[in-house]
């Protein structure tokens, strides 16, 4: 898991660099983080939420030819108590966005969501009066997928850096209650992103 | 009943499907060690071109910005001056931004483009935290400068 993560710092200036994960403040618990995260990322169950067009993307994504297996995330569960991540994959009619957050509700707290798609991350074509411009304003999100729809391998980059944002969580963030009430603070300069700060 | 003929046969016959599919190559293209090869015409992520003297060709028509079906892209264009030169043509786009989120990938903008300045590449991996990460600036479009190469000019001399 670690070379490949590596393999897309090397090809991507956009990636942001993993900030010294080693000992950083807290001796006791440090070692601890690190496992904590290890099995955290290798081992992300999918909600299924298809929405529409994108979802099919998403099913090849954990199909044979890519093979979301590799990354432990074959799993795609229909219960929401069970599932980690939530890829919103498709458009949120505003009739939809209710269930959405309730759902999102009912997953257990260390929950992460991808935004799949131009029509999930910001309305994509359907500026209308139907279509929540944006999941965003529903549920909090950590990343991004643009396109209509995402290809698998770009579906996979983005959970291959939602992996690299596990990575830098703090174990004092995965204990809070709400471990994401406050965004990775993301710094850009020379085009070249980082993540700052321990939080 | 038969054991031959009812369990054991059926099973062997199962088995041997599994075991040629097993003993077949794999399909899985291993994404971030290997890519799949992208086809010729996979529209990804833009670029502005230049021409080969160095000058942009984008020369701020806004044909694109008309073009898209989702409005994704601002353009904002500025005279050129003998002095300041960015493109050959009159004008020249000062401000040139997609927003790359709503962008959908179409193609149109590349269609509708007179100059040929706009074309989607393959670059896919795209993904991001933020949502300002993926307004694409002029800066972050327009291809590199062409680099002159001195020994080539001399070899054609
Ligand atoms: S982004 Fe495109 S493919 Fe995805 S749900 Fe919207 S219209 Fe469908
Ligand atoms: S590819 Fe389509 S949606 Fe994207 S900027 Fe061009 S015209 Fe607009
Ligand atoms: S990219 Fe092409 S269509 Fe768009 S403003 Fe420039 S010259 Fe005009």
């Amino acid at each position: 898991m670690e070379k490949r993560v590596q393999e897309i710092v090397l090809r991507d200036s956009s990636t942001p660099a993993i900030p010294n994960l080693e000992i950083g403040g807290n001796v006791l618990v440090t070692r601890l983080d690190e496992i904590v995260n290890w099995a955290r990322r290798n081992s992300i169950f999918p909600l299924t939420f298809g929405l529409a067009c994108c979802a099919i993307e998403m099913m090849s994504t954990a199909a044979a030819r890519f093979d979301l297996a590799r990354f432990g995330m074959e799993v795609f569960r229909a219960s929401p108590r069970q599932a980690d991540l939530m890829i919103v994959a498709g458009r949120v009619s505003k009739k939809m966005a209710p269930v959405l957050r309730q759902i999102y509700d009912q997953m257990p707290a260390p929950k992460w969501v991808v935004s799949m798609g131009a029509c999930a991350s910001c309305g994509g074509i359907f500026n209308n009066y139907a279509i929540v411009q944006g999941v965003d304003q529903i549920v909090p999100v950590d990343v991004y997928v643009p396109g209509c729809p995402p290809s698998p391998d770009a579906l996979i980059y983005a959970l291959i850096k939602l992996q690299q944002k596990i990575r830098t969580q703090r174990l004092g963030m995965l204990l809070e209650l709400k471990p994401r009430t406050e965004p990775l603070a993301i710094e850009r300069g020379n085009g070249v992103q980082a993540i700052t700060g321990e939080k | 009943m038969n054991i031959i003929r009812d369990v054991i046969k059926p099973i062997s016959k199962g088995m041997k499907i599994t075991l040629r599919h097993f003993l077949e190559p794999k399909d899985t293209v291993s994404y971030p060690e290997q890519r799949k090869e992208q086809f010729p015409r996979t529209r990804w992520r833009h670029v502005l071109l230049r021409y080969e003297n160095g000058l942009e060709r984008c020369i701020g028509c806004s044909l694109c910005a008309g073009a898209c079906p989702v409005r994704c892209i601002y353009v904002e264009a500025a005279e050129n001056t003998d002095e300041e030169r960015y493109s050959p043509g009159e004008r020249y786009a000062k401000r040139y931004e997609i927003n790359l989120l709503r962008c959908i990938y179409c193609g149109y903008c590349q269609d509708a483009c007179p100059t040929g300045a706009i074309v989607l590449r393959e670059d896919y991996e795209l993904a991001d935290y933020t949502r300002e990460a993926f307004i694409a600036t002029k800066e972050m479009l327009l291809e590199p400068l062409p680099v002159r190469d001195e020994v080539a000019e001399a070899m054609a001399k």
